[in-house]
Order: C-alpha cells, then structure tokens, then sequence
C-alpha cells in the first residue's frame, strides 16, 4: 500500500470531530530530508494533520506510515518525530539546560556525554551562554530556538513544527527562516512545516501541500504551485491571479486555442487538464506575465487594447488596473518601475496589455 | 493606588463595608486570646491582671498532649491521603474529557454543603453495619472525605493554569504517562500540592463534628476540649488551648494561600511572553 520510496506516506487520512470533518480524504507523500509545508488559511486542518503525525489525535480512518512503519496504535511516545509547538511549550518549572536534556533520561547517557551534547545544541542554537537562565525568562525567539534544540538533540526521523515563526516580528521571522532552512541543510532531518503565510512556505519549502477545509488541493514545488496551480482555489490563494472566461475551440497535439471573453482567441500550451472543443473554461495569467505599453506593440503573440483604470505606486514596482471591454473585472498588471515614472501616471488614457502564451494556466474550473 | 483609574479610585461605602465585616468576623474569636491572658476563672469584664498561667497549666496535662498527638496523626494522614486522591481527581477533571463533568464534580463537592451532623450519621451507621470498632482510623476516614473537596478545590486552579501542551511536549520527547506526570505535571501543580497539605491538616486538626460521632476511646483536640467545657475550673487553659489553635491554624492557612498564589495568574506570566 505504501509507496516504497516516500519516508512518510498519508493515506487516504480522515478525522472527524464528532460529526464534523477536519481531514477530508488526505493523502501525500513526503520524502527523506525534505522541507515540507502544509499551508492553508485559518482551520482548514494543518495542525490537525501535524497532530496525527505526532500521535496526539487519532486517525478516523486511513493511514499514515512513517519510516514504512504503520502508525496507528503507536503512541506519541514510541513516535520517531519530535514537534516544536505553536507556542513552544517549554517547561517552565526547568531552565534552558534541562529543557534541552529533556528527552535524554531514557538514554542511559553519563553526565558528562549529556553535558556534552547539550553544550552542542546550545552552540547549534547561538545561545551558548543561556544554559542557566530560567526559561521563563527567554524571549520568544529564543524559546523558539530552545523548542528546536529540546527536539533535535533527540535526533528524530521526523520534526514537526506548527506555525514555529507565527508569534515573532516580522524581521526576527525572516532571520529564523533563514535559520531555520540552513539548520534544515545542517541536521538533514525531515522538515513538516505548518504555516498560513505562503511567502514563507514559498520561500522556505522544498514542496507546498496547499489545504483547504481538510482537503489537499495540490502537492508541489513553490514553483509548480505558482506557475502550475491545478484549480483556482490554489491560483487565487498563492499571489494573486487574473481569471478569464472562455470556450474551447480547437485542440491540437501540444495546444490548443481557446477564445477568451474580452482578449480573443488565444493559443495556450499543452495542460495537465484535458480539453475538448467545446468547453467552457477559466483562463488564468498572472499580473507580472503582462506587458504594458502605451503604443500598440509590434510582433508579439498576443495583445489587447483597454483603459487605466487605476494605478497603485509600490516603490520598486506599480500595480495598475486595466478595464478591457468584454471583461467585468479590471485586470491586474504589475510591473518593475524601470524608469522613474512610476505613479505619475494619468488615470483613463487607453493603454495596451500583451502576454505570451506560456504565460497561460489553463483551469479545469469554469 | 491611581485615584483618576475609574475602577481604582477609592470607594468610601465599600471601605467601610470591608472594615465592618471584619469586624464582625474576628471580634468574637479575639476574645478567646484576651481571655486567656485575664488572671481570673471568669471569663467576664472587667479584666484582672495579665497571666501566662494558663498556657503553663496546659503542658502539665497529660490528656492535653496525648489528644493533641491524636489529632496531629489524624491530620496528617488525612492530608496526604485526601490530597493524594485531590491530585489524580483535579487531574482527571481538568484533563479528561469526561461525560458529565458538571455532576461528577458537584458530587465530589457535596460534603462541602452536606450539613456535618448528617454526614457524621451516615458514616456512623454504615460503619456500625459493617462492624468496625470506632477509633482513630474511623475518624481519619470521616475527615477525608470532609477534605476532598478542599483538596480539589485548591488544585483545580493549578492543573487548569497550566497550558496541557508541555505535557504533550513531555510525551513527544518520549515520556510515557507516568514519568510526564513526575517530571511536568508534579512540579508544576507542587504549590498546589503544598497548599493543599496545609489546609487539610488545618480542616482535620480543627474537624469537631465527624470527630465527635467517629471516635473511639482515643480524642482528638476538639473532643477533648468539648469534654473539658463541664469544668468551670479548666475553661481558662482550655482558652488558651483554643487561641494557639487558632494561631496555628491562621498561620498554616494564610502560608498556604501564600504558596498557592498566583494560581491561574502566574501561567498567565509565564506565557505571556511568547
Ligand atoms: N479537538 C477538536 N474538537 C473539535 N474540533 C476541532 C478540534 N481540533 C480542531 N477542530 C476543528 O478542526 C478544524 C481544523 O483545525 P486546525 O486546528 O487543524 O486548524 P489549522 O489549520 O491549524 O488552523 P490555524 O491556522 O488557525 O491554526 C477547525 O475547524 C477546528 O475548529
Ligand atoms: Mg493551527
């Protein structure tokens, strides 16, 4: 049932609290030495989901392997993961020291190896000098940081860590990511990451499980999942995109040409969704995949003429909103302020969009 | 104290309402330590001279010490027993999803409004059915019962102040129940534990009525002290008896709560930084 190379196969997991379903039907593959993510917006189940990893909430059906080991009936205890928790969870009545040693008293260790191994982590960390400090007395970085290190020394298969940035400001977050992804080099141990913020799974992860409402919507590359994204849920909740409407007119070997509402006929490449003439469909181009220029531009695929509707200065790029007849939403375009002229621009003149055709997603969703 | 925070500015009506109650409270029992100071037999005013003559008489009787080491043994076996179940019953109620926790706890509390003299009944008839002969032990069970709900009650706050994901941390780090509960759950409710200890023994050392209908031959404090009220001559030592009592059992109480501070409040600290 499992497959053979996955370090830890989700099969066809369910959870139900009472009657309601907070995993609906997941099933993913995580591989040995990833860093991998499951993002999602608020109670869609990510943590849910790190919870049975780590044997705290039963699985109501299906199964999770971890290692080829089925891990139903297995106790949080006899788990090969260890967790770092949304709030850290660190024990208050011990200080840095012994809460780094924790999860050693099984190992039999003399007490100098344990010293040893704890003066370690506290390098591993950067807070060599705090090994005395009471841990009520630690800021939440650092407490993040003692989380880590009370789970690594430990040497899990498997580290699972719910939302571990989620209470830090925004720069000290970005410098834990940092550190965090370097750590991840370092120990090679299984990340599972959970975060509602993509631009931090995009930047730290080797694969993104994108949730929603306990179900995975897609399982891919931060690449993937911005150029590829499989439905308009996953479109829409990564960065944001433009939708079109459109039928299907003709399908070639490796494209085929669909005529879009307001931008013509358009020759998309080939798609993962299967088509036939015929279809009503969601086009999908992404704000930055457009061209704007004032003049009509020459030999390019593919171009439309509209008006400015609106423009937003962002510093090192502008957003702009273009009104093209035949589509009720204006279209996002966003672009690198080369020149100077970023938000001097003068609202209503007729403006003019053009895109290539690799930049269309094509969306089973109509 | 701010006096421009609306809800610090001082409250005259309130002041006094607190000051009166007070009184009300203490007034009486602070005549049981005046008295045992007055160099007279009658406990009436005026007040003769100053005397420790009292307290002296107490340690020349030999009842006196042999009810106080009764008591003491009662007391301590009551609070490390009604304790020890009050740890695992906070326990289970604040961590268990248990089906009808509401009743399970207002059961557990009930010996706290059951009026004592029919509690004291009830155990003495079931006692006599089962055919225990009355003693020490019959009143140590009685007292136990009567400070569970004590014991509970104090270390309900503890288990409920503290957030039950460490002890998740502890089982994820490899520790199976038992050393999760002596390694996080002991230490941190300890200051529970402790002032749980003191206030059972204070409640048992001071219980008259389960005393009074489950003793054997062998008095407790109280009992002896209700037996000694037939003699005029013995109330002034029996005065001074009664207000070190109640120092003891003031001081006991008070370094309980003291320990016990906090409760609730300080996870609150100790979290607030994350
Ligand atoms: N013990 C529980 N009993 C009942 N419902 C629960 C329980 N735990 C979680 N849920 C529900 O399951 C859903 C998923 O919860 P979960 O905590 O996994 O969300 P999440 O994705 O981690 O959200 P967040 O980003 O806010 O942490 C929520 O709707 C939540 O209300
Ligand atoms: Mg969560």
């Amino acid at each position: 049932m499992t497959q053979e190379n996955a370090f830890i196969s989700i099969r066809n997991v369910n959870k139900f609290f009472g009657k309601f379903q907070a995993i609906n039907d997941v099933s993913m593959d995580i591989d040995h030495g990833e860093f991998f993510s499951l993002l999602g917006s608020s109670g869609c189940g990510k943590t849910t989901l790190l919870r049975m990893l780590a044997g705290f909430e039963s699985v109501s059906s299906g199964e999770i392997y971890i290692d080829g080991q089925p891990m139903s009936g297995v106790p949080p205890h006899h788990r090969p993961v260890n967790m770092v928790f949304q709030n850290y969870a660190i024990f208050p009545h011990l200080n840095v020291r012994d809460n780094i040693a924790y999860g050693l008293r099984r190992q039999k260790l003399s007490r100098a190896k344990r010293r040893e191994m704890v003066d370690e982590m506290l390098e591993l960390i950067k807070l060599p000098e705090y090994g005395d400090r009471k841990a009520t007395q630690l800021s939440g970085g650092q407490r993040q940081r003692i989380a880590l290190a009370r789970a690594l020394i430990l040497k899990p298969k498997v580290l699972l860590l719910d939302e571990p940035l989620g209470a830090l400001d925004k720069q000290l977050r970005e410098q834990m990511q940092l550190e965090l992804r370097a750590l991840q080099r370092t120990v090679g141990i299984t990340f599972v990451f959970v975060t509602h913020d993509q631009e931090e799974a995009l930047t730290l992860s080797d694969r993104i499980a994108v949730m929603s409402d306990g179900r995975d919507l897609q399982v891919d590359t931060p690449t993937r999942l911005y150029e590829s994204p499989v439905n308009r849920e996953v479109a829409s909740f990564i960065g944001t995109m433009n939708f079109f409407d459109g039928t299907v007119k003709s399908v070639g070997s490796d494209t085929a040409v669909i005529n879009v509402d307001g931008l013509g006929e358009i020759t998309a490449p080939a798609c993962t969704v299967s088509l036939l003439a015929g279809d009503r469909i969601n086009v999908a181009i992404r704000p930055e995949k457009f061209l704007l220029t004032d003049q009509k531009p020459e030999g390019v695929q593919n171009c439309v003429k509209g008006h400015l509707d609106n423009a937003a200065y962002l510093g090192e790029r502008s957003h702009y909103y273009v009104s093209v007849e035949g589509i009720s939403q204006p279209v996002a375009v966003s672009a690198q302020n080369q020149s100077r002229a970023g938000g001097t621009e003068d609202r209503k003149r007729p403006v003019w969009l053009s895109w290539d055709n690799a930049a269309i997603v094509v969306l089973k969703d109509a | 104290m701010k006096p421009d925070s609306y809800i610090e500015r001082t409250n005259r009506p309130l002041q006094f309402y607190a000051v009166l109650f007070l009184i009300v409270l203490y007034v009486p029992v602070l005549f049981l330590p005046l008295f045992s100071f007055n160099d007279s037999i009658y406990v009436k005013f005026p007040l003769k001279s100053f005397t420790f003559q009292w307290y002296l008489e107490l340690l020349d009787r030999a009842p006196v010490w042999a009810s106080l080491m009764n008591s003491i043994k009662v007391a301590v076996t009551t609070s490390i027993i009604a304790t020890g179940f009050g740890i695992f019953a906070a326990k289970a109620i604040t961590r268990y999803r248990l089906p009808g926790r509401g009743p399970v706890v207002g059961f557990i509390m009930l010996p706290l409004v059951v009026p004592g003299i029919i509690l004291g009944v009830a155990l003495l008839v079931l006692i006599s059915q089962l055919g225990i002969r009355l003693s020490l032990y019959t009143v140590t069970v009685g007292h136990i019962i009567v400070c569970l709900p004590f014991a509970i009650a104090t270390m309900i706050p503890r288990f409920e102040g503290f957030d039950k994901s460490v002890e998740e941390a502890s089982a994820d780090l490899g520790e199976n129940a038992w050393w999760t509960f002596w390694r996080v759950t002991f230490p941190m409710v300890f200051p529970g534990v402790l002032a749980s200890l003191l206030l059972t023994f204070t409640v048992s050392f001071d219980e008259f009525i389960m005393a009074f209908f489950l003793s054997g031959s062998d008095a407790t404090l109280p009992i002896y002290i209700w037996g000694q009220l037939r003699f005029p001559q013995a109330f002034p030592s029996i005065l001074a008896l009664a207000s070190i009592i109640l120092v003891v059992s003031f001081i006991l109480v008070f370094l309980g709560q003291w320990i016990n501070r906090g409760a609730g409040a300080g996870s609150l600290e100790s979290t607030k930084n994350t």
